[in-house]
């Protein structure tokens, strides 16, 4: 069976099980106690185990049956958790990612994993006291494939599981299940009906054994007994809303049908004679029914009504969308200008109430693309555990505002600079255990990580409470590497030296170490935030704690600009880079060392001739008496554009220039514009120096 | 016996070139350009094609040899190499023809003016017609691009 149509199906789950695997088992350890917990990795696992066993990835499928085996006495209370077991399962878990990440590339997910499954072995089998007892259950799988190999439809200790379940007053079924004959995927198939059985209640048996059914070695049916909460009517409708289903039989059992089903075992054992390999996990399962049942159930009505609301779409097609969407702006803007040349009433109406909707519809398009930080923010609970790990500190860290949504385009730029923020913050922010009680502190740092909007903007800060910035060391830093002269150091504001940090070349830890302090990482933040169209700024108390503060746009697809025009060439200038437009005297420029200057504000900035810099054919200003300028900002800098003519404001749709024309100094990229133009977009970054 | 090649003919000054069809996505008329500053000389700026930006450069420049004029038969040949799409401006493209690959011959040293290495070969047609192929991705090598500016400079 051809097995790639559900290969993109298998990445997506399999990476949302890892990262619910990696969450989890960062909220057990906070919480090592917790069964509940438990119960969920373990699910994350067993299903993961199937999905990769039923798409053929052997090695991937083994680890995690090994990481099961581990679970699975942990959550029986016959094995307390402690930091070798984290350590290994957490291993266990990078293997996965990266697996998977084979998978991904288009590998076959192989690795070698044996020392990782050595470890999970030897926790299974040895590093407990109940040793004995525990790896029997553990092993239940191989032992019960031996004694029961002449076995028949229920061993003894299923028959004691599902008649104290009766006993004690809950619901005991006998189901059997028939997939349609034209089935495809038999695995996937059982595995969501094991999925509604197992939460609705508990799967004691089925025939044929899990794992068989995982490798499709089942015909056409399976039988199935389970504990379950709710009544056989809707069990029998929750099943066949599973497609390629043929049918369904439910039969609630008593304890007299029980009693005949066991004794009968053996006069049914010549149809049932393969291996009675009941899986580890649905014999553990049984072990405390009732509990489990009850935890279930709960869990059950949380997901199920957010999964139906969403859907998975193809990033291509949500990208094709937007492209027609642009298409469709740019006809817009060229009927509102044939509008207006026309003149007529309902015309002009018709194309104003066009407008109204699809500016709707492009917040709409826009809405499509956001994605939360959350995407970006879920791998670093991790990160910055094994930071503080490996960098001897404690540290929590707390994230706020996970939900907030953002551009794909800015997410899937933003992750590299947030992971050197954060280690920034543990690596020199937080201090040592002892430094910190020696300053009177909590000796567990806080680092936290906030997401949120505002106006146009999303902002994502990252503060902590560590030693803070000492801005007399890093003025001397910078000075002693020619970042600032001696001169100007005088005039510079705390705030404006702890902006120093980002200057390039600079690095204040004395040990260049692993994690950050390569002298590089900041300064590739800063370069990074500001081609995203954001900015980022640092506050500081020393000895109190220091907070970086990233400002993002909310989309880099659609923006508004101020279109110019310098003799016939049109250009357009992003309005979040303009401070003020203003039209000056040509007298009124002043000459400083051969460059021009303006008066702004009580300030001097440069005037750069936009003509001059893209020798422009047809424009020069210099015959003019008065000029229009545009000042523009990068940071807390300032300089005036002298231009033609302003054209005026407009949403203008970003385009790229194609890979033949990359890395044109001044020029971001380009747009269409209502007649069909392209113009180019100034880059107002380059043109500050 | 070669394998049959459709080839897209089209005309710069007195020389007839080749490029295989299916490296050829559209043939445009003449179209506004909107001039791409501190570029090389022989990119002419950016066309909207269809709502995708696409960079359009003047072949007979990018070869060194003199531009000739804007004329009515002047055409953009869009083609796509290695995920690049780039438009050519050339004097006339009119034919699709059928070349067996056997009447490629390799090229001598230097051909009307243009080097050996951005050719893949010269075709023989009937009797008289001699017909240059044209290697895309040397002729759009980006690194030659740059140093090219850095001799400008």
């Amino acid at each position: 069976m051809d097995m790639n149509a559900y290969l993109s199906m298998f990445i997506d789950e399999s990476n949302d099980h890892l990262q619910a695997l990696n969450d989890n088992l960062m909220r057990l350890e906070s919480a090592p106690d917790d069964i509940s917990i438990v119960q969920d990795i373990f699910r994350s696992a067993h299903t993961l185990k199937g999905m990769s066993a039923t798409m053929g990835f052997e090695d991937l499928a083994s680890l995690t049956h090994e990481m099961e085996n581990v679970l699975d006495l942990v959550r029986n209370d016959k094995l307390k958790m402690d930091s070798f077991i984290f350590d290994t399962l957490f291993q266990g878990l990078d293997a996965l990612e990266s697996m998977v990440e084979d998978v991904i590339q288009g590998g076959t997910g192989k690795a070698d994993v044996s020392a990782i499954v050595a470890n999970l072995v030897s926790i299974v089998k040895g590093e407990h006291k109940n040793g004995g007892a525990a790896a029997s259950s553990a092993s239940a799988g191989e032992s019960s494939s031996v004694s029961d190999a002449g076995g028949g439809m229920l061993d003894q200790y299923q028959s004691s599981v599902l008649k104290q379940s009766i006993e004690s007053g809950h619901q005991v079924f006998y189901i059997k299940v028939t997939l349609t004959e034209s089935c495809v995927l038999k695995a996937a198939r059982s595995y969501m009906v094991f999925d509604v059985l197992e939460n609705t209640g508990e799967i004691v048996k089925s025939e044929p054994p899990v794992e068989d059914l995982e490798q499709e070695k089942f015909d056409r049916s399976f039988t199935v007994f389970t504990i379950s909460s709710i009544k056989p009517e809707e069990l029998v409708a929750k099943i066949n809303s599973i497609s390629e289903i043929e049918s369904v039989e439910v039969l609630p059992l008593d304890e007299e049908s029980l009693a005949t089903l066991s004794s009968s075992s053996s006069s049914g054992a010549g149809k049932q004679a393969a291996a009675e390999t009941a899986a580890a996990s649905a014999t553990a399962e049984a072990s405390n029914p009732a509990a489990e049942a009850k935890k279930a159930a709960p869990a059950k009505t949380n997901g199920a009504p957010v999964a139906n609301r969403t859907i998975r779409v193809d990033i291509d097609r949500l990208d094709s969308l937007m492209n027609l969407f642009s298409e469709m702006l740019i006809d817009r803007v060229r009927l509102e200008q044939l509008a207006s040349e026309i003149k007529r009433q309902d015309l002009i109406e018709t194309v104003e109430h066009m407008a109204r909707v699809s500016s709707d519809l492009q917040n709409i398009v826009l809405k499509l693309r956001m994605v939360p930080v959350d995407t970006v923010f879920n791998r670093f609970p991790r990160m910055v555990r094994d930071l503080a790990k490996s960098l001897d500190k404690k540290i929590d860290l707390i994230i706020t505002g996970a939900e907030t949504e953002l551009d794909r385009t800015v997410i899937d730029e933003i992750g590299d600079p947030l992971v050197h923020l954060l280690r920034n913050s543990v690596d020199h922010g937080i201090e040592t255990v002892s430094e910190r009680i020696a300053a009177g502190k909590p000796e567990t740092g806080t680092v936290s990580l906030r997401a949120f909007h505002s106006g146009n903007h999303v902002f994502i800060e990252v503060e902590e409470d560590g030693r803070g910035i000492n801005s007399a060391k890093v003025l001397e830093k910078a000075i002693s590497k020619g970042i600032v002269k001696q001169e100007d150091a005088g005039k510079l504001t705390t705030d404006e030296i702890n902006m120093l940090i980002f200057a390039p070349g600079f690095s204040t830890a004395e040990v260049i170490s692993d994690i950050s302090g390569r002298g590089v990482g900041l300064d590739v933040v800063r370069t990074k935030i500001t081609s995203l169209g954001g900015n980022v700024t640092v506050t500081s108390v020393e000895g109190k704690g220091t907070k970086f503060s990233v400002q993002l746009p909310l989309t880099l697809s659609i923006i508004s600009a101020m279109l110019i025009k310098l003799g016939d060439e049109k250009f357009a200038i992003p309005l979040s880079s303009i401070v003020e437009t203003a039209i000056i005297q040509h007298s009124s420029i002043l000459h400083v060392h051969g460059n021009s200057m303006i008066k702004f504000r009580d300030a001097v900035i440069p005037l750069i001739s936009l003509s001059k810099l893209f020798d422009s054919p047809n424009y020069s200003e210099d015959l003019e008496d008065e000029h229009e300028v545009i000042v523009i900002q990068k940071g807390d800098k300032w300089a005036a554009i002298v231009i033609d003519e302003f054209i005026g404001q407009s949403e203008i749709v970003l385009k790229s220039l194609g890979k033949y024309l990359t890395n044109i100094s001044g020029i971001s990229g380009a747009t269409i514009l209502g007649d069909g133009q392209v113009a180019l977009i100034i880059d107002p970054n380059a043109l500050i120096k | 016996m070669g394998e049959e090649l459709k080839v897209i003919v089209f005309g710069i000054g007195k020389e007839e070139y080749g490029i295989e069809v299916d490296k050829v996505r559209t043939i445009e008329r003449m179209m506004p350009i909107t001039r791409v500053p501190k570029t090389p000389p022989f990119i002419k700026g950016v066309i909207n094609l269809r709502g995708v930006v696409v960079p359009v450069l003047n072949l007979s420049g990018r070869f060194n040899l003199p531009e000739s004029e804007v004329t009515e038969h002047t055409r953009i040949i869009v083609v796509a190499v290695n995920e690049m799409e780039v438009g050519f401006i050339v004097d006339t493209a009119n034919d699709v023809i059928d070349i067996n690959s056997d009447t490629i011959d390799t090229p001598p040293e230097i051909v009307g003016g243009i080097q050996a290495k951005y050719l893949d070969g010269i075709a023989k047609i009937g009797e008289d017609r001699l017909l240059i192929m044209l290697n895309l991705s040397e002729v759009l090598n980006k690194a030659e691009i740059v140093q090219l500016e850095q001799l400008e400079v």
